[in-house]
């Protein structure tokens, strides 16, 4: 009974995979980053239902923690590119190379 | 380490035989006043060039003397007890190996001892004329000293490595004068030519030397020759050709005889010294003082006996085609040390006489080279016969002296030359015909050019250069000219009741009595009669025509094959040298390409990957991303198939 | 307990190095202050290891012993002591230092790191070189021999010739590489001295009485030959001293092929030969070969090179061949005639190097090509250029004749085709010296040689020592004999060896 947010949770993770590989736009990146992390949640969470402990909520928790700080850098990050370069793509962002 | 030296000094270091006396000081300082003559005039530096010449002609005189003294004593010794060993000190030990530096006086190293400083102190008095125009007289002096005591330990050393000592010595000192003038280029090859050639040689004798410590434990010439009969045959007859290919060096012989005739580049008293009286000897010295090993490797002494066969044919044919004076005399050298190698090769009948030529040659040759210095020296040092002619009447003295050598080396009755190829050629034939049939051969031909020698100069027209005055040399040349040609006549006087025969016994052995093919007398007409026709032969050739000044371009090939030494430089050359250079650059380029290009190359290899790979570090952060989800993809795939 | 006189010898050139370093330069900028200090400290020493010398019993053993534990865990030890073998080379070194401070008098001159950290350098390369020969434990062995690149990779890279950072960087890698692959071998001792014996230790005199076992003897013989290979150098692992030394100055030549390069015999003898005696036999043809072939490649390599300094290092890689072939020819013959030759290609290499040095630093060019004629503008350092080639080709009368006739003879006594295959180097080493002397001293003086200044008084100060040490040798090396002797029938023995007896005459001979 399980199998369904298993699925549903693949299937976010790999939209948001995909959208991190071929989007430009930073802060589509990292939405799409946020969707896999939801979807990582949503298997814990079914995993902890499933065994019956909060284990899997905690780490959920911890996600969800790890997320936020993410969010407040990255965008800062984000930001302080796209008034520097007048863009957002990550592909401009290309100087840190061999 | 002191400790040992004091121990070393406890014992006492040199040990006087029994019977010796008091000759152990006047043995020492026959070798220690040319070497501290030597040493002085070099150290000195400029400080002594205003009395160097003397210093080093006094030197040479002290030892001489000594070597007179020694002589003497050693006459007054009973006939059996004649030798005296004095050990110096261990020279260097290895296990039981044990190498002492001694000299070894017997009667075979006195008549070198006589030889060396006696013709050694007229060439340092000859030298102070003929050098008295060089700036660097003094150290000329000091080579000469140097020469002088590298040659005395080669003749006193008591043991196989003392000899290669001076061995190496004379080497030396011979490759420093035949440079002298170094600011020629045709004298600085000559010298490096002459000291390669002769290590050649050396390859034989340090071989030599590692097979008799091997086989013996001991190189002292006394302790080998006591156990030279316990060692099997093919030992010994390897040990005789090693040092025969030493002796081949030193002392010209074929194949190894090419350097000297370059030798010629140096002053005139070094090639009468060196390259004529004394160091080219050492060959026959070393055949001679190892007897003991020859006399019992018979095949050894067959390759000596060709070797000599060779090289004295050769010799006479170079001196026959040789315009230059002294290389005709240079090719008459190798000749006559031909005739004694020959004569040593062929075992205890030869080694008395090998020597008995050996002093005599030492005499005329060197009054000859001396007589062409002065030649050289009346004429601005031209040595282009076809420049000379008729000099007898500028320079009576020289034309004097130098024919009282000529007669000496044709072998004219009587005098010394006469004496002591006689006996060879009459050993020859008793040992084997083909070779006795050479030498007369070879006296027939040094006849023919010693003659054409004579003509060229001292007769025939003049054809002097225009700015030429022929004069007589002064009196600190003539003299010793005319001491020489002195001992050129009486040279023969060793032989009297067959002294030097007996006198030489105890080193070299008896001589049995053998009966030639052919009576004594019968030998000694025949090769006077065929000396006779050689000297015709010269006469009509050289003497009744006129002789150009420019060397004929038309002649016979053999005539082409003399003159080019039997394109035996050529065969270095083309054989040896330009190969070896080749190869080398290919070395070069081996080691340079392959030996270093392989760490060169694994370094490269790797700074190569490297920026190959750091390509991969593109910057853009999409691909980052994409190799990460390949990384998952590859552990993914990888953990289903362990799980299978 | 008498005084710990090693210890004292190996400090006294490392503080004075120190000391050295820091002194501060003149008021007109000049180090001379420095480079005296250097000069003092070094003669110091010098006579430190002459009162050694003086004091040290040739009897075939370790002397002067220092131990004291320094690392439980791994079995290592402080531990000093020196033989025969060490003594000679320690003495070596002790008399080359001050001979390199003063022939190098102006060397340190336009180097990267300025005039006193030559001279720093120096002292301290000369403590750690002692150490190196001093130690008896292996681990602290091999603690010194990769110390003692620091110092070269400084001197070399600081100052010489235009490509000399190349130079140094190639030295470092090359030897470092050996020392990796040795350190294998040191690891491996103590895994097996831990597992033989039960307590793992580094000690010389503990480990030769350890039986290794075949296959595990032969590994670690491997691993510590190649690292000797390289720092002797042998063919094929010999093309980073042809670099380093054209591009070094000819006082760091000196050190370096003089003095480290024998760490690399020396290691061969007190390692691989008294640690893996078995798998020393074992590998005995394959060295010699590799000898024979170091030997006659390094003598025609010499015979082509264009410039002095290359033609210098290529002579070493031949004689190197020598020492190794007498090393590996396992007779007391060739093994004393290697520990002489060690000592002995000591001094005529150095004489070389730095007359050399000389004709170069005046001319301001290596290449054979731009000299000729010198003898005559400047002919006492024609003179000594000969004499020292002369000893290089072991001309008798010479120091290294004796040794090279002892390899020789040596080799022979083991096998005959040795000995005649190596020979040919005799004729080599005439060619390769005699004519680099032609091309370089004979002749007219061209261009860049007129006017060339002769050898000064502190140039032939610097040197004469060495020459005199030649002589002396030459005809009287048994001073030195007495020390090495001993150490070489030491030596034999730990290698379980026997000379073959002469074949006639027996006992009897003397």
């Amino acid at each position: 009974m399980t199998t369904p947010f298993i699925a549903l949770s693949a299937i976010l993770f790999s939209i948001g995979a995909i959208g991190v590989l071929i989007r430009r736009n930073a802060i589509v990146v990292f939405m799409c980053v946020e969707l896999m992390l939801n979807a990582t949640n949503l298997s814990l969470i079914t995993f902890a239902r499933t065994n019956g402990n909060l284990e899997g909520q905690v780490a959920a928790f911890f996600v969800m923690v790890v997320a936020a700080a993410e969010v407040v850098v990255g965008l800062a990050i984000i930001m302080t590119i796209f008034r520097t370069r007048r863009s957002a793509s990550v592909d401009d962002a290309s100087l840190l190379k061999y | 380490m002191l400790n040992s030296l004091s121990v070393l000094s406890s014992q006492s270091p040199v040990v006087a035989p029994q019977g010796a006396g008091d000759m152990t000081i006047p043995l020492i300082l026959v070798l220690a006043l040319p070497a501290a003559g030597a040493a002085i005039l070099l150290l000195g530096g400029r400080r002594t060039d205003r009395f160097g010449h003397l210093v080093g002609t006094a030197a040479a005189l002290g030892s001489f003397v000594c070597a007179l003294v020694l002589f003497f004593n050693l006459l007054g010794q009973p006939a059996d007890s004649r030798a005296i060993q004095v050990d110096l000190w261990t020279w260097f030990s290895a296990g039981r190996w044990q190498v002492e530096l001694g000299l070894l006086y017997d009667q075979l190293s006195a008549l070198f001892l006589l030889l060396i400083t006696g013709v050694g102190s007229l060439i340092h008095v000859y030298s102070i004329g003929y050098m008295a125009h060089d700036d660097r007289r003094r150290r000329f002096f000091a080579y000469l000293n140097l020469f002088v005591a590298a040659m005395l330990m080669l003749v006193l050393a008591s043991d196989f490595v003392g000899l290669f000592l001076g061995w190496e010595g004379v080497g030396l000192a011979s490759y420093l004068l035949i440079g002298f003038w170094q600011h020629k280029p045709t004298a600085a090859a000559a010298q490096k030519k002459a000291f390669v050639i002769n290590r050649v040689g050396d390859i034989g004798l340090s071989l030599g030397i590692s097979l008799i410590l091997a086989t013996f434990g001991t190189t002292s010439f006394a302790q080998v020759s006591e156990l030279a009969h316990e060692a099997n045959t093919g030992v010994l007859t390897a040990i005789g050709l090693l040092l025969l290919l030493a002796a081949c060096g030193k002392s010209a012989q074929f194949p190894l005889q090419t350097w000297l005739l370059d030798a010629m580049e140096g002053p005139t008293p070094v090639s009468a010294l060196i390259h004529a009286a004394t160091m080219v000897t050492a060959g026959v010295y070393l055949i001679v003082r190892s007897n003991f090993i020859f006399d019992l490797a018979p095949d050894a002494r067959s390759a000596v006996v060709a070797v000599g066969t060779i090289t004295l044919l050769m010799g006479a044919a170079i001196g026959c085609a040789k315009d230059d004076i002294k290389k005709v005399l240079a090719g008459s050298t190798m000749s006559q040390i031909g005739y004694m190698i020959m004569a040593s090769g062929l075992g205890t009948v030869g080694y008395a006489f090998a020597i008995f030529h050996l002093l005599t040659h030492g005499f005329f040759k060197a009054n000859m080279f001396l007589g062409a210095g002065s030649v050289m020296h009346g004429t601005n040092d031209d040595v282009d016969m076809r420049h000379y002619g008729a000099l007898r009447k500028a320079m009576p003295v020289t034309f004097l002296t130098f024919a009282m050598g000529y007669l000496a080396i044709i072998g004219f009755p009587g005098f010394s030359g006469f004496w002591s190829k006689d006996k060879i050629i009459e050993a020859a034939l008793g040992e084997n015909l083909l070779v006795g049939i050479c030498a007369i051969i070879g006296a027939a031909v040094t006849g023919f050019y010693m003659t054409r020698l004579m003509l060229m100069t001292f007769f025939t027209k003049p054809r002097w250069e225009e700015d030429v005055h022929p004069h007589e040399s002064p009196k600190v040349m003539t003299v010793p000219l005319i001491v020489l040609a002195a001992l050129s006549v009486l040279g023969g006087l060793l032989l009297i009741n067959d002294w030097i025969v007996k006198f030489l016994a105890p080193v070299v052995g008896e001589v049995h009595e053998h009966h030639p093919p052919i009576p004594a007398v019968a030998v000694s007409v025949i090769a006077v009669l065929v000396v006779a026709v050689g000297v015709a032969l010269a006469w009509f050739l050289v003497g009744k025509k006129d002789v150009p000044r420019e060397a004929p371009e038309d002649v016979s090939p053999f005539v082409t094959l003399a003159r080019n030494e039997f394109f035996a430089d050529a065969f270095n050359d083309e054989v040896i040298a330009q190969p070896g250079l080749k190869m080398i650059k290919g070395l070069h380029a081996f080691d340079d390409g392959v030996v270093d290009g392989a760490v060169m190359g694994g370094a490269s290899a790797v700074g190569g990957l490297a920026e190959v790979s750091r390509k991969l570090q593109n910057g853009f952060v999409r691909s980052y991303a994409l190799s990460l989800v390949g990384g998952a993809v590859l552990v993914l795939l990888a953990l289903l198939v362990v799980n299978l | 307990m008498s005084l710990p006189w090693l210890t004292i010898l190996f400090l006294l050139p490392l503080l004075g190095g120190l000391v050295v370093a820091i002194l501060p330069n003149r008021q007109d900028g000049s180090a001379e202050t420095a480079k005296r200090a250097a000069l003092l400290v070094s003669l110091l020493t010098l006579v430190l290891a002459i009162v050694i010398a003086v004091r040290f019993q040739a009897d075939g053993g370790y002397q002067f012993t220092e131990e004291t534990m320094w690392i439980r865990l791994f079995g290592a030890h402080y531990a000093l002591g020196v033989d025969g073998l060490g003594l000679s080379l320690v003495v070596l070194t002790a008399i080359l230092t001050p001979v390199v401070i003063l022939a190098g008098w102006n060397d340190g001159a336009n180097g990267r790191f300025g005039e006193r950290a030559f001279f720093a350098w120096l002292l301290i390369l000369e403590a750690l070189s002692l150490g190196v020969f001093m130690a008896t434990d292996v681990f602290l062995f091999y603690v010194f021999f990769e110390a003692t690149l620091i110092p070269v990779y400084f001197l070399v890279s600081g100052f010489g010739g235009p490509d000399r950072v190349k130079a140094a960087l190639k030295f470092l890698i090359y030897s470092l590489a050996g020392g990796l692959i040795m350190l294998a071998g040191v690891v491996a001792l103590y895994w097996q001295s831990a597992k033989i014996t039960g307590t793992p230790t580094y000690l010389l005199s503990d480990l030769a009485n350890i039986d290794f076992g075949t296959s595990v003897g032969r590994w670690m013989f491997v691993a510590f030959f190649i690292a000797f290979a390289i720092k002797a150098p042998m063919f094929p692992v010999h093309t980073w001293l042809p670099d380093t030394t054209e591009q070094a100055t000819p006082g760091t030549s000196v050190m370096l092929v003089s003095v480290l390069d024998k760490i690399g015999t020396f290691g061969m003898i007190r390692f691989c030969l008294e640690l893996f005696p078995e798998a020393s036999r074992w590998a005995t043809p394959v060295v010699v070969v590799l000898a024979i072939i170091s030997i006659l490649y390094g003598a025609l390599m010499a015979i082509g090179s264009k410039d002095i300094m290359r033609l210098i290092a290529y002579t070493s890689v031949s004689h190197f061949g020598f020492i190794v072939m007498g090393i590996f020819v396992m007779n007391s013959q060739g093994l004393s005639g290697a520990n002489l030759y060690m000592f002995n290609h000591g001094l005529s290499t150095a004489a070389l190097f730095l007359v050399a040095g000389y004709l170069i630093s005046r001319r301001g060019s290596a290449l054979i090509a731009s000299f000729g004629g010198v003898e005559k503008v400047a002919p006492i350092l024609a003179g000594l250029f000969l004499v020292a080639g002369l000893s290089s080709l072991s001309l008798p009368g010479l120091a290294p004749f004796v040794s090279e006739m002892l390899v020789i003879a040596g080799s022979f006594v083991w096998s005959p085709w040795a000995a005649a295959f190596a020979i040919p180097a005799i004729v080599l080493a005439a060619i390769y010296i005699l004519w680099m002397y032609q091309r370089v001293m004979t002749g007219e003086p061209g261009e860049g040689v007129i006017g060339m200044p002769d050898l000064n008084i502190r140039e032939i100060a610097a040197v004469a020592p060495l020459f005199l040490l030649i002589v002396v040798l030459g005809f009287f090396p048994k001073p030195l004999q007495d020390v090495l002797n001993p150490s070489v029938d030491h030596t034999m023995s730990e290698v379980h060896l026997q000379d073959p007896p002469a074949k006639v005459g027996g006992e009897e001979v003397k």
